[in-house]
Order: structure tokens, then C-alpha cells, then sequence
């Protein structure tokens, strides 16, 4: 049996720089950064006081109000993602398709807010007065589950979990359920919402966070001599993975063809790369080889990039090592410097991201780009957007755990 | 200072989004007020908070409707 192609026929996001594609996309073109100081609960305490929150986002303009209370924030970022991407690909649930498409819409922290609030509740109250909402409210399969119940998807129903891995992870594993031959199409990519206090206070402790708080904006600097790591950010990044006969049939519009997927794991620390790169080169390669495409083909690479002294040095040399001197004419940007690090989402909203790269031929910028690293000598799109054909892209995601995936991108 | 019966009311409102003159007194909570499970669980914590009082499990698990819930609170409650 041939491999089934996939295909992208959907897109959402929820993200720092806009509540829709075309207004995050426009924002990412354009280079703005959504990072800002945190207004939701009192910071002063922290050494990070700053991130990429969710402005103006209303969750009953997609749910209905009575069951918002009953859902975390995650699940309200990843089920308005999810409603855009489902809404922008035209999919029509029938009795005859419902078993054949699937969700895989998942975090890498989860309910962490509801977690905290429940916590809350049973310090000052006892544990009668704990909600019965709140382990469905918090746990981290329930943007899946939501979202199949919303719209009556009945086939596979699943949450991958692995950190800031977490979005590619789902994708790849979504278009492997399709081309194997489980379901039609799968809704899939990441959501996160983790600027709570324990877990800012928990990233920062584990020396992870920038506290650049005198200039949140210019914070998030992937690759400049003066980054000091990442920003946190919250959101949520939605594809529609088909099968490509079940897109061209119902005349789908199709972004791009997902042709490769790659995994790997470091072996090394629980938070930190490995300073050679070679769970990331791995990692790369093996998509490639997936896509069965050489080292010269790929035009443009979403990187991880999350502005961590070590991650993005270590993600250079694994870029060299992976692509020798290609690696020098491949355009690389980290829309990472915009939004800050989604974690979980990140390779949800980077995968959208990519896609409009590939269509709209414009690599992103990466922005804050003032000084560049002399050790990170690659090209990575300083600052401004730029106009370029993207035919084959790659988009990375590295995790905690020392847990990596690769996306590769190909234009149809 | 608002009735028993509008203070129910109004809880009931609030956490099933229900339409006010959908919650009468003869109303089902699951069959017309649509109602699950947990809604149900939810609904007594907060009838417990609100008027500061214990509903027992099998009373809680028993209550079917709008006047049922108005009567426990009549009945076991002290609102002076």
C-alpha cells in the first residue's frame, strides 16, 4: 500500500499578536511584538513580570456560557483555535464522515489555572467545596474532548503530551493516524495558558525565563549576544489535517502538503540541550528522510528559537550539523520573538505560521535581532519580513524531556 | 432582603444559563433545565454556600426539581 498524502485545509490561532489568522499573521508580517507586562494577578514578587497574554479574548464568543466555567483557559484558547480552523477548511459533519475524523488538540502544562483555583478552594474551604468541574476542567485532554463533543467527531480522540513538543508532536502523530489510515482527517496542534503564578514562578526558578522587565517588548531576542531566555506566552495553534483525495473530492482549499515527520530524543538533561545539537539534527534529519527530500531543498525553517543562551546556540549547530553548508543559504526566523514561547502551542501556532510563510511567499522576521550571537552565524531574517519562494519548509519543536519533532512543509 | 424561593431562582439562573421563566417551580432540573450530573453536584455547593448550610448526599442526590430544592432550604434553613 502507497502512503495516503496529507494535506492542510485548515487553520486558527489565538495568539499575543491577534484572536484570528489574518490578524496574528498580519501582526507576525509586519514584525510587532505581543509581549507585555502581566495584569492578571499580582506579579511583584516575580523576577519575570512579563508575557505574551491573551488580549481582549472573550470565551463565550465560542462556547456556550454556562459550560465556560466548566473549562480551563487552555481549553478555551485550543477550542476558538480549533473553531476557526474547523470553520476556515469548509468540513461538514455527516453521519457517514462523523467516525472518520478526529481531534488531537493538546497542551504540555494543561490546566494549571483551574489546578491553582481548585487548590485554592480546598486551603480555605476543605475538600467538600471542591467543584465537581474540576477534574474535567483541568485535565489536559479536554480541548480534544470538548472539541469532539462540540461538533460530533467520532473518530480518534487523543492528547499527546510532551512538553514544548507538544503542537508538532500532535500534528505529526495526526497525519501518521491518517496515513495509516484510521481517519480521514484529524483537527490538530496545541493550547496553553501557563501564565499562572506557580508555573511563572516555577519557569523562572528553573533560570528558563528572560527578566528583561524594564522592556518586555525587545525581551524575546532569539540568537542576540544580550538574550537571557525565553518569554512565556499563552494561545493556542489549530491545523485540518486530510487525506489529499478526501481534500481535492470536496474541493478543498489546500495550503500545503505535510510530507515529513521526524522524532527524537536527546538522552541527555531534563531542561537543557544537548550543547552538539544531535537530538535536534537527528531530529531534522530523520523528518527529511520521512519527506524523502535532500538537505538542499528546504528554503525556509521555522526554528525553535525561544531565546535561551543554550537552546538557541545549541539549535544552530544542530542546524549545521544536520544541513552541512546548506545551512548557510537557508533562510531561519523565530516568530518566537513576537509571541514569546507557547509551549505546548508553540508548534501548533508555528505550523500555521509556516504554511502562511509558504503561501504568501514572505519569511517572518525574527525581531530584537540587534547584536547577533557570533557562535549563531546562520541566516536568520533579522527584523524585517522577506519576501521569498518557500516551495519545502521545516518548522522545529524541542522540549523538556529532551523530547524533539520535526514538521516539513511542502507546497502543493 | 429577597424570598427563598428568589434566591434559589437566581443561583439556578446564573450556573445553568437558564432563561428566567424557564425556572418555575415545577421544573425538572435535568428534564427541562437541562441539567447533568455534575451541574446537578455543582448546584448544591452552591445552595450550601449560599445559604450556609449542609445538604446531605442523600437528600442532594434525590432532588429532582425547582420546589423540591425551595422546601429542603424552608424546611432545614434559618433565614431571619
Amino acid at each position: 500500500m502507497s502512503k495516503r498524502r496529507i494535506v492542510i485545509t485548515g487553520l486558527g490561532i489565538i495568539s499575543p499578536v491577534g484572536l484570528t489568522v489574518k490578524e496574528s499573521w498580519e501582526n507576525i508580517k509586519a514584525g510587532k511584538s505581543g509581549i507585555a507586562p502581566i495584569t492578571s494577578f499580582d506579579v511583584s514578587a516575580f523576577s519575570a513580570r512579563f508575557g505574551g497574554t491573551i488580549k481582549n479574548f472573550d470565551a463565550k464568543n465560542y462556547i456556550a456560557p454556562k459550560d465556560v466555567k466548566k473549562m480551563d483557559p487552555f481549553i478555551h484558547y485550543g477550542m476558538a483555535a480549533s473553531i476557526e480552523a474547523v470553520e476556515d477548511s469548509g468540513i461538514e459533519v455527516t453521519e457517514e464522515n462523523a467516525e472518520r475524523i478526529g481531534v488531537s488538540v493538546s497542551s504540555g502544562i494543561g490546566g494549571i489555572y483551574s489546578i491553582e483555583k481548585g487548590h485554592d478552594t480546598f486551603l480555605a474551604k476543605g475538600p467538600k467545596r471542591i467543584t465537581p468541574f474540576f477534574v474535567p476542567q483541568s485535565i489536559i485532554n479536554m480541548a480534544s474532548g470538548n472539541l469532539s463533543i462540540k461538533y460530533g467527531f467520532k473518530g480518534p480522540n487523543i492528547a499527546i503530551v510532551t512538553a514544548c513538543t507538544t503542537g508538532t508532536h500532535n500534528i505529526g502523530n495526526a497525519a501518521r493516524i491518517i496515513a495509516y489510515g484510521d481517519a480521514d482527517v484529524m483537527i490538530a496542534g496545541g493550547a496553553e495558558m501557563a501564565t499562572t503564578p506557580t508555573s511563572l514562578g516555577g519557569f523562572a526558578a528553573a533560570r528558563a525565563l528572560s527578566s528583561r522587565n524594564d522592556d518586555p517588548e525587545v525581551a524575546s531576542r532569539p540568537w542576540d549576544k544580550d538574550r537571557d531566555g525565553f518569554v512565556l506566552g499563552d494561545g493556542a495553534g489549530v491545523i485540518v489535517l486530510e487525506e489529499f483525495e478526501h481534500a481535492k473530492k470536496r474541493g478543498a482549499n489546500i495550503y500545503a502538503e505535510l510530507v515529513g515527520f521526524g522524532m527524537s530524543g536527546d538522552a541527555f538533561h531534563m531542561t537543557s540541550p544537548c550543547a552538539d545539537g544531535d537530538g535536534a539534527k537527528r531530529c531534522m534529519l530523520n523528518a527529511l528522510n520521512d519527506a524523502g527530500l535532500n538537505t538542499d531543498q528546504i528554503d525556509y525553517i521555522n526554528a525553535h528559537g525561544t531565546s535561551t543562551p543554550a537552546g538557541d546556540l545549541a539549535e544552530t549547530v544542530a542546524i549545521k550539523a544536520a544541513l552541512g553548508d546548506n545551512a548557510y543559504k537557508t533562510a531561519i526566523s523565530s516568530t518566537k520573538s513576537m509571541v514569546g514561547h507557547l509551549l505546548g502551542a508553540a508548534g501548533g501556532v508555528e505550523a500555521v505560521f509556516t504554511v502562511l510563510a509558504m503561501q504568501d511567499k514572505v519569511a517572518p522576521p525574527t525581531i530584537n535581532l540587534e547584536n547577533q550571537d557570533p557562535e549563531c552565524d546562520l541566516d536568520f531574517v533579522p527584523n524585517t519580513a522577506r519576501d521569498m519562494e518557500i516551495n519545502v519548509a521545516l518548522s522545529n519543536s524541542f522540549g523538556f524531556g529532551g523530547t524533539n519533532g520535526s514538521l516539513v512543509f511542502k507546497k502543493i | 432582603m429577597s424570598s427563598i424561593e428568589e434566591r434559589v431562582k437566581k443561583i439556578i439562573v446564573e450556573q445553568l444559563d437558564a432563561k428566567e421563566e424557564d425556572v418555575t417551580n415545577e421544573a425538572s432540573l435535568i428534564d427541562d433545565l437541562r441539567a447533568d450530573s455534575l451541574d446537578t453536584v455543582e448546584l448544591v455547593l452552591n445552595l450550601e454556600e449560599e445559604f450556609d448550610c449542609e445538604i446531605p448526599d442523600d437528600v442532594a442526590d434525590n432532588i429532582a426539581t425547582v420546589q423540591q430544592i425551595i422546601d429542603f432550604i424552608n424546611q432545614n434553613v434559618k433565614t431571619d
